[in-house]
């Protein structure tokens, strides 16, 4: 008995040099979790992931491994209970901005979030410019 | 000796476009209006020599001529013949050739029939569309030669990429390439619209025409594109936010807003300006998009500087044509007047309203594509995708969608919405509204968990329909000109792919297996059960073929046969999807790898409404058309009348 003990355990350690030798393990790669809420939580963020070694695919759309391998690590810790936003800090922290098709608010984006609010009041001044005229008084949502 | 041919086909073509750009500005002065003859004919006699340049390299293809470089990099002699001829445009020469094809033909075409612009605006426009077509030619000429020959004769070509041996590639790019050089028509009439300051609903009806069936193939090249991307790609997903196909939004984003605001600038003479300048950002926007493509920039700022010429005189091109336009527009801008103006609730306003937000989107879809580049030069790497597009460009469609149901219905120059009569114009729109709102609660109180944007599109979507059909109301409808069914139809459309879209991404079912034979899943309301696997071989490739059983509901079953295609030239694989379609949905099935265990991977998607995305493009796309064919009809009839009646004074005055 002891020394089938000591076998699993030697197997135990010797596994991640095993698991760098051949193929990393990566068993939800294309399993999905058992509980479909948290699958949801985990597809939701997986498909605003890059897969950082294709062109422009998310890790949800990818057959590259290494999209198979964060596919997996995205499922396994959200099933672990981790919250996806906190993953996707992770995964910044590892791969650089490149892998978050969500931007990040920092200083070197502010512009495309400034964007769409740059754009609206340029909108507005186009719209008030054509139709600006003080006797009409109703917004231009209504025309 | 083809090749040579070929090439020497395009630089006379060359030659020819150079001298239609210098006669044709001869001719726009005073001393040399005796050329102004010349500038037809040369367009003609341009068109049909880069048709013969573009069929040397088709033939090449088609001949596997292993001794033209552009050949043995993109084809093998097992390829089937139509993907050997579809491969002359599945790479940088060849699509660049192709570019200037159409574009010259196009050029041909408006030389050859366009008779409702004064000669003056004309010649313009024909040296202006010399002018840009130059720099192409001077582009293929200097910097990608497509008929370079090889010293060496290879034995073998390369082939081509598995993923664009697709019945897809024959269509997808020419259909998209006709609709971007097709706005280059419309941009080189804005310029000789500009340099003859002549922009008036005369202007806008020879225009007219060259938008819709420019902005016809775009729709319909963009709607294809997206399918062919959903069963290709094996993952179920149809839009990606990809910069390739961003390429492609783009111009048609400028070309609906351009299509709308020409139709105000032909029926009420006003937004004159506003139209010349959708006409020099529709096209700008095709060119950007095509070379963002084809420099490879868009993958990375690096790969532009893998070839810093091809890379360096695609910027010099963009800046020479969209800058120049931009110039010539500030500086003529002052003279074009902006025509009639209109009250608040009109149709003009509305469609002002939809213009801008259409531009809006068009603003984001921009930043969001060139963003990335911006902050790598920086050194930081960043990605854009659906998480800023859906919410950003949502912004600016939703009341969008808003205005369109209500905009066809309202009176030109000057509507009251309030009064008697306005009363039976308002309630159907109260119902469409009430029928928008008894959705939404619907979806909110039945279905948990839906996001914002496909909620509000599923709700959204069945009003917009209804309201798009309502200016048929009341109408006879045989007698409904045919542009009017073309507006219903397309708008229609727009509000089926809007529903197809939402329903997608609201219900869609993902299902990941991994399948022994004999093994069933339930997928959604689908149970599916692989039964064998078989090896089939193609032309060039072999592949195993899956037997999957399928059900609806207990229903009959039916087979579906998904192949994981295995190519030797290039080595490569492809996952051949198998689809079945009914009525409400779509059943996606895609054959992986073989696990260690002998089991197989499997992938099953049901897609809840998904055709209906293609078939509101399709929609859209026909629309137009319906549209297209009115104009034309109307315009014929307008010929025929003219000269009935040229015919009878001439009779009389004998």
């Amino acid at each position: 008995m002891k020394i089938a003990h000591l076998a699993a355990l030697l197997l135990i350690v010797s596994a991640p040099v095993l698991a760098q030798e051949h193929v990393p393990p990566a068993p939800y790669a294309y399993r999905q979790l058992d509980n479909p809420e948290q699958e949801a939580r985990a597809k939701a963020l997986m498909v605003t992931l890059r897969c950082v070694m294709c062109q422009s695919q998310s890790i949800a759309d990818s057959d590259a491994p290494i999209a198979g391998d964060m596919r997996s690590e995205v499922r396994t810790r959200i099933a672990a209970g981790e919250d996806p936003e906190h993953i996707r800090q992770w995964l910044i922290a590892r791969y650089g901005d490149y892998v978050t098709y969500a931007p990040q608010v920092k200083p070197i984006t502010w512009p495309l979030f400034a964007a769409p609010v740059v754009i609206l009041a340029l909108a507005a001044l186009l719209l008030r410019g054509r139709f600006g005229r003080p006797r009409q008084t109703n917004d231009e949502g209504s025309a | 000796m083809i090749a040579e041919v070929g090439l020497a086909l395009l630089w006379l073509a060359a030659a020819l476009a150079a001298l239609q750009l210098v006669v044709g500005a001869l001719a726009l002065r005073p001393e040399g209006r005796a050329l102004a003859g010349l500038v037809r004919p040369v367009a003609v006699m341009q068109g049909l020599l880069v048709m013969g340049a573009f069929a040397a390299l088709v033939m090449l293809f088609v001949t596997t001529d292993l001794s033209v470089k552009l050949v043995v990099d993109n084809s093998h002699s097992a390829k089937p013949l139509i993907f050997k001829i579809a491969g002359t445009w599945g790479n940088h020469e060849g699509s660049m050739l192709l570019w200037v094809t159409i574009m010259a033909v196009a050029g041909a075409f408006v030389a050859l029939i366009e008779r409702r612009l004064d000669e003056a605006t004309l010649t313009a426009t024909l040296a202006g569309q010399a002018f840009i077509s130059l720099g192409f030619y001077v582009f293929l000429l200097i910097a990608s030669n497509p008929f370079a020959r090889l010293a060496q004769p290879a034995d073998e070509g390369q082939g081509l990429n598995p993923l664009l041996q697709d019945i897809g590639l024959a269509f997808h790019p020419p259909t998209l390439y006709v609709g971007y050089v097709g706005l280059s028509i419309a941009f080189s009439f804005a310029i000789g619209a500009l340099v003859t300051r002549n922009v008036g609903p005369a202007f806008a009806r020879a225009m007219r025409p060259w938008v819709l069936g420019a902005w016809i193939f775009l729709t319909l090249g963009i709607t294809a594109g997206s399918y062919w991307a959903y069963y290709t790609l094996g993952w179920g997903g149809w839009w990606f936010w990809d910069p390739v196909e961003n390429a492609s939004l783009m111009p048609w984003l400028a070309a609906t807003a351009l299509l709308h605001s020409v139709s105000v600038l032909q029926s009420r003479d006003a937004l004159r300006a506003w139209t010349v300048m959708l006409g020099v950002v529709a096209f700008s926007m095709s060119m950007v998009g095509t070379f963002l493509v084809r420099s490879g920039i868009l993958t990375s700022v690096h790969a532009f500087a893998v070839d810093p010429q091809r890379g360096a005189f695609i910027l010099a091109l963009l800046a020479i044509d969209i800058g120049g336009a931009l110039a010539l527009f500030t500086l003529r801008a002052g003279t074009v007047t902006e025509g009639k103006r209109f009250g608040l609730v009109s149709r003009e306003a509305a469609l002002v309203f939809n213009n801008v937000m259409l531009s809006g989107i068009l603003g984001i879809v921009l930043i969001g594509t060139l963003y990335p580049l911006l902050t790598e030069a920086y050194g930081v790497k960043v990605s854009v995708g659906a998480p800023y597009f859906n919410p950003a460009a949502g912004m600016f469609a939703f009341p969008m969608f808003v205005v369109m149901a209500v905009g066809p219905l309202l009176r030109w120059r000057q509507d009251r919405l309030s009064g008697a009569r306005s009363g039976r114009r308002l309630w159907p729109l109260a119902v469409c509204l009430a029928l928008v709102l008894a959705v939404l609660v619907g979806v909110e109180l039945t279905a948990h968990g839906i996001a914002l944007l496909p909620a509000l599109g599923l709700s959204v979507a069945p009003g917009l329909l209804l309201a798009s059909l309502l200016p048929l109301r009341g109408r006879n409808l045989r007698r409904t000109p045919l542009p009017v069914w073309g507006m219903v139809v397309a708008h229609a459309g727009i509000a089926v792919a809007l529903f197809g879209m939402a329903s997608e991404s609201a219900f869609s079912v993902e299902r990941l297996a991994a399948l022994s034979i004999g093994e069933a899943r339930e997928v959604g309301p689908w149970r599916v059960s692989l039964d064998g696997m078989m090896p089939v071989a193609g032309p060039n490739w072999t592949a195993l073929e899956a037997n999957v059983t399928t059900r609806y509901a207990g229903g009959t079953p039916v087979q579906l046969h998904p192949r994981a295609e295995t190519f030797t030239n290039p080595p490569g694989t492809r996952n051949e999807s198998a689809l079945e379609t009914r009525w409400n949905g779509q059943l996606y099935v895609v054959l992986g790898e073989q696990a260690e265990d002998g089991r197989w991977q499997m992938r099953f998607w049901w897609k809840p409404f998904v055709p209906l995305i293609w078939l509101g493009g399709a929609l859209v796309g026909l629309g137009g058309a319906l549209a297209l064919l009115g104009r034309v009809m109307s315009d014929i009839r307008r010929l025929v009348a003219k000269d009935k009646i040229a015919w009878r004074r001439m009779r009389q005055g004998r």
